[in-house]
């Protein structure tokens, strides 16, 4: 088969994660055969799965936080004796989304720095004493050492990143990442979700992203990490035992955003009383607490003293009251609904095709959805299948995380400290599994394209110009990254750049890079 | 055109920072430092990146041919920004002041229609050589400083304050350590790199012409607004960067031998005369030099600090009053130990067939010489380890003697 540049930076840009630079042969392999080379990896399912030392589960990871917190409240009481009017020591660790504007750009020049990693030993101290100039800056506070919660979401980003950064193409993991988005949790939620965030995608997720979508639903809408993140855990039957002595009832908020985020869709036909009666329905299903009563710590339970007693109607089916069962059916109805096929459907094509999705595909796409019951396999394979999504031109703008990804891929770097990333995407708005809502982030071209966004973007790819330019020539990267797809201009801008770290900050910048 | 950045767009930027200024060092001592003469040399390589006018920095002013070529942005004696004569045919830029006081002092020196050895006009290749120093472009991975410093006696380690810095210029790049500082706030990307993106996507992507130029409020300062704080601002950084430098090389234990590199010199349109663009460049070269001068104290009198860059500009302004790339141009020395006070060039003259290629100025002095002539007085390297080691396959272009005192 003819090469065909165009159509292999569709199967790397639009499916994948941008070519890899340095041996990789990524866009020839790409170019022979673009839909074998997007393909190749959903064949692998278990290759979604995401395991590396030290990360542990859910409940491991919950009990790890109960002592975390016990040993801070000890420490706090043990001032308050000591010293009465002192105040109680901040507890580390969440940062509140509001202050990511805050993170000055020092982040930025932090990022690049560390992308930069090969440097001879020698060179490896930390550039923290260096204050010479005559106005120098305050002086950082002496780092605190990072706390479990720090430690684990820091070592489960860095699996993430690696594996973005490695694997071949990268369509499964622009998967995990589109349906973790989809059943977003935010780890600003608290400690728990911090601690849970890399968790849930890796058990709820990744499980499920060449399997049923049913199945994917279940395993969000009991993991700890959710049920933590919408309040689930507070929820009671008004009429439970528990309801009964403590006065409390219902919390309908993940019941909500079942309907509304993750299966039908706003307008997806359903009302305030069915809202009301998804969210009895799963009363009592929350994780088991530091005491372990109900289970072991951190671990998925289902609380009868809980459970709101009685059958309820759900879009218009009664659900006898079955306990556990009661709520899993009525997931496993949601996930069979017409309107969530639907919703699905054209979520999956604006992500991956066009911010107006082609109506055809999206009903084809829908199409296989129903007959397939939720295969998200087959949903992927279609979606690859169809001509749309080879012939939309490629005008989707990459998000932060895409765009640091491919950037990582194109200048073969490994990622050994999640820190630069971290902070980058902090920096462009998509903070790391902690959206502002439970509606994720945006996926529409508009949104990331933005003049501060784009401004940002361009800060950065200068710093890793100026960091990494000297190492390589701009001219094979764009060999690598776009081949004779690049546009003449770019060629020429980068030609013509008056240094090689200028000529890096433009490819990186180049709508090559940033368009998928 | 996409590689002329319109001037008026350049300075727009509301917190311009100079991004690509970067600082290293050598991460020990030279062993002779601190030796029983007291002499205690210090050299600093200032690498300009994109290609320095040299005849709009030293305007042969003498030169019946360069008015005419350098039409609309040549210097003149006269006039409101009149340049400064540094002897009766070659006239100093007025946007450096403190050069020029360097040179009365016989501190400073220029090196007139001096080259490396690349005759082709890629600034990427054009950096890999003056690096480099090798004869060509290639995939080097070390630079003629650092290959310099292993053939130094090495000493102590250099001020445990200094780390990795943002970026190793190439020149100092290699096997000698080398540590390295930048002033904390530099992230921003510089005007000119802004500026051809926003060409870029003007081409290609008009949605993200639009989205960055918002970015960079663009709007608000092609209104003219706040033009003069911008350059102010600019300026000030390329001082920083060297006042910050001057300081750790000041200190006892301070490295001794460093490189710092300056972007943003590729003047192809609206280059300006004795105002604009490139004076404002100039204006910031001038500042670092001050800088350097007062923070190193008595440190100044051992001192050489050689300004060079990848090649020149034409000789003739193109059709937006700015050069295109070019040949020979300037090299400049400053610092206490250079025998200064002196133009040093074999002028090959600006005649239409004395032009290199008909366009440039001719070299007449090979780069390498001159850096081999600091390097050799300096710190007494031999001709065998200039010609083989630092500056491979160089025995033709012989050191030029003399110029440190």
């Amino acid at each position: 088969m003819a090469r065909d540049s165009q159509a292999a930076l569709v199967a790397l840009n639009r499916f994948g994660f941008g070519a890899r630079g340095g041996a990789s042969g990524d866009l020839i392999n790409a170019s022979s055969d673009p839909r074998g080379f997007v393909k190749a990896e959903l064949a692998r399912p278990n290759g979604v799965l995401l395991e590396a030392p030290g990360l542990q589960s859910t409940p491991q990871l919950g009990q790890a936080v109960f002592a975390y917190q016990d040993q801070v409240k000890q420490a706090r009481e043990a001032a308050k004796a000591a010293a009465p009017a002192e105040t109680p020591a901040q507890a580390p660790g969440d940062q509140k989304p509001g202050l990511r504007r805050n993170l000055s750009l020092n982040a930025a020049a932090e990022i690049s720095g560390q992308m930069a990693d090969a440097r001879p030993a020698e060179n490896t101290a930390r550039p923290e004493a260096m204050q010479p100039n005559a106005a120098p800056p305050a002086a950082k506070p002496a780092p605190q050492p990072l706390n479990v919660i720090q430690k684990t979401f820091r070592a489960e980003a860095l699996a993430r990143l690696q594996r973005a950064t490695l694997v071949e193409c990268g369509f499964t993991e622009r998967l995990v990442a589109f349906w973790s988005n989809h059943f977003c949790i935010s780890a600003s939620k608290g400690e728990l979700a911090r601690i849970w965030a890399g968790a849930f995608e890796r058990e709820a997720i990744r499980p499920h992203v060449l399997g049923r979508f049913a199945d994917m639903l279940r395993a969000v809408e009991q993991h700890p990490a959710m049920l933590f993140f919408l309040d689930n855990q507070q929820s009671l039957g008004p009429d439970s035992r528990a309801g009964q002595n403590r006065k409390r009832g219902l919390n309908e908020n993940l019941a909500r955003e079942i309907m509304e985020l993750h299966t039908l869709g706003v307008g997806g036909g359903y009302t305030q009383g069915d809202v009301t009666s998804l969210a009895r329905i799963i009363t009592g299903w929350t994780f088991a607490g530091r005491q372990g009563q109900l289970g072991t710590p951190g671990s998925f339970v289902f609380n009868t003293n809980a459970h709101q007693p009685g059958p309820q109607m759900l879009l218009g089916k009664t659900y006898e009251p079955t306990g556990l069962a009661q709520g899993e059916a009525a997931l496993a109805d949601l996930a069979r609904h017409p309107s969530t096929a639907n919703f699905i459907a054209a979520k999956f094509v604006r992500h991956f095709v066009a911010d107006d999705p082609p109506p055809a595909l999206v009903a084809r796409l829908r199409d296989v959805f129903v007959k397939t019951d939720g295969d998200l396999k087959a949903l992927a394979t279609a979606l690859v299948d169809s001509d749309e999504a080879w012939r939309a031109p490629l005008t989707k703008m990459r998000s932060p995380y895409d765009f640091l990804v491919a950037s990582g891929r194109l200048l073969a770097r490994v990622p050994e400290d999640p820190g630069l990333y971290l902070n980058s995407l902090n920096l462009l708005g998509q903070p790391l599994w902690s959206p502002a809502g439970p509606n994720g982030f945006p996926d529409t071209s508009a949104a990331w394209a933005a003049p501060e966004g784009m401004k940002l973007r361009l800060d950065i790819a200068a710093q890793l110009g100026a960091r990494l330019g000297n190492n390589i020539d701009p001219l094979d990267l764009l060999e690598f990254a776009a081949a004779d797809a690049a546009s003449i201009e770019t060629r020429k801008t980068i030609e013509r750049a008056e240094s090689r770290q200028q000529a890096l900050a433009l490819l990186l910048m180049s709508p090559e890079m940033q368009r998928r | 055109m996409i590689d002329c950045v319109e001037n008026r767009l350049l300075t727009s930027r509301r917190r311009l920072l100079l991004g690509g200024a970067s600082f290293a060092a050598w991460a020990y001592l030279p062993k002779f430092a601190r030796a029983a003469d007291g002499r205690d040399p210090r050299l600093i390589v200032v690498i300009l990146r994109g290609a320095l006018d040299g005849l709009s920095t030293i305007a042969p002013i003498g030169d019946p041919d360069y008015a005419g070529l350098h039409g609309s942005i040549a210097l003149a004696a006269d006039g409101a920004h009149p340049a400064i004569m540094l002897d009766s045919f070659f006239a100093l830029h007025p946007a450096m002041p403190e050069f020029a006081r360097m040179y009365r002092d016989r501190h400073a020196a220029v090196i007139h229609a001096v080259a490396t050895p690349y005759r082709d006009r890629s600034h990427f290749d054009g950096q890999d050589v003056l690096e480099s120093g090798y004869a060509g472009p290639g995939r080097v991975q070390s630079g003629w400083l650092n290959r310099a410093l292993e053939a130094l006696p090495r000493g102590e380690r250099v001020s445990s304050g200094l780390a990795v810095g943002p970026t190793t210029p190439l020149v100092l790049r290699g096997n000698a350590p080398t540590v390295g500082w930048a002033p904390v706030a530099l992230p921003q990307a510089d005007d000119d790199t802004a500026m051809r993106l926003v060409e870029l996507y003007r081409h290609r992507d008009p949605a993200l012409a639009s989205a960055l130029s918002q970015g960079l409020q663009l709007d608000k300062v092609a209104s003219g607004d706040d033009m003069k704080a911008t350059r102010g601002n600019a300026v000030a950084q390329m001082r920083q960067v060297a006042r910050g430098a001057a300081k750790l090389m000041a200190a006892d234990d301070g490295p001794r031998i460093a490189a710092l590199a300056f972007d943003g010199w590729d003047t192809h349109a609206n280059e300006g005369g004795p105002v604009g663009r490139l004076a404002f460049l100039l204006g910031g070269l001038d500042g670092a030099l001050a800088e350097f001068e007062s923070g190193l104290g008595n440190r100044w009198r051992d001192t050489v600090a050689v300004v060079a860059t990848e090649f020149g500009r034409t000789a003739r302004i193109n059709g937006t009053d700015g050069t295109d790339h070019g040949t020979a141009t300037v090299a400049l020395l400053a610092g206490g130990a250079v025998k200064g006070g002196r133009v040093i060039s074999d002028w090959p003259g600006l005649k239409l067939a004395n032009l290199y290629e008909g366009r440039d100025l001719k070299p007449t002095t090979d780069l390498r010489s001159v850096i081999k002539g600091v390097l050799q007085d300096q710190f007494g390297l031999s001709d065998r380890v200039l010609a083989e080691t630092v500056f491979p396959d160089s025995a033709s272009a012989r050191p030029v003697k003399g110029l440190v005192t």
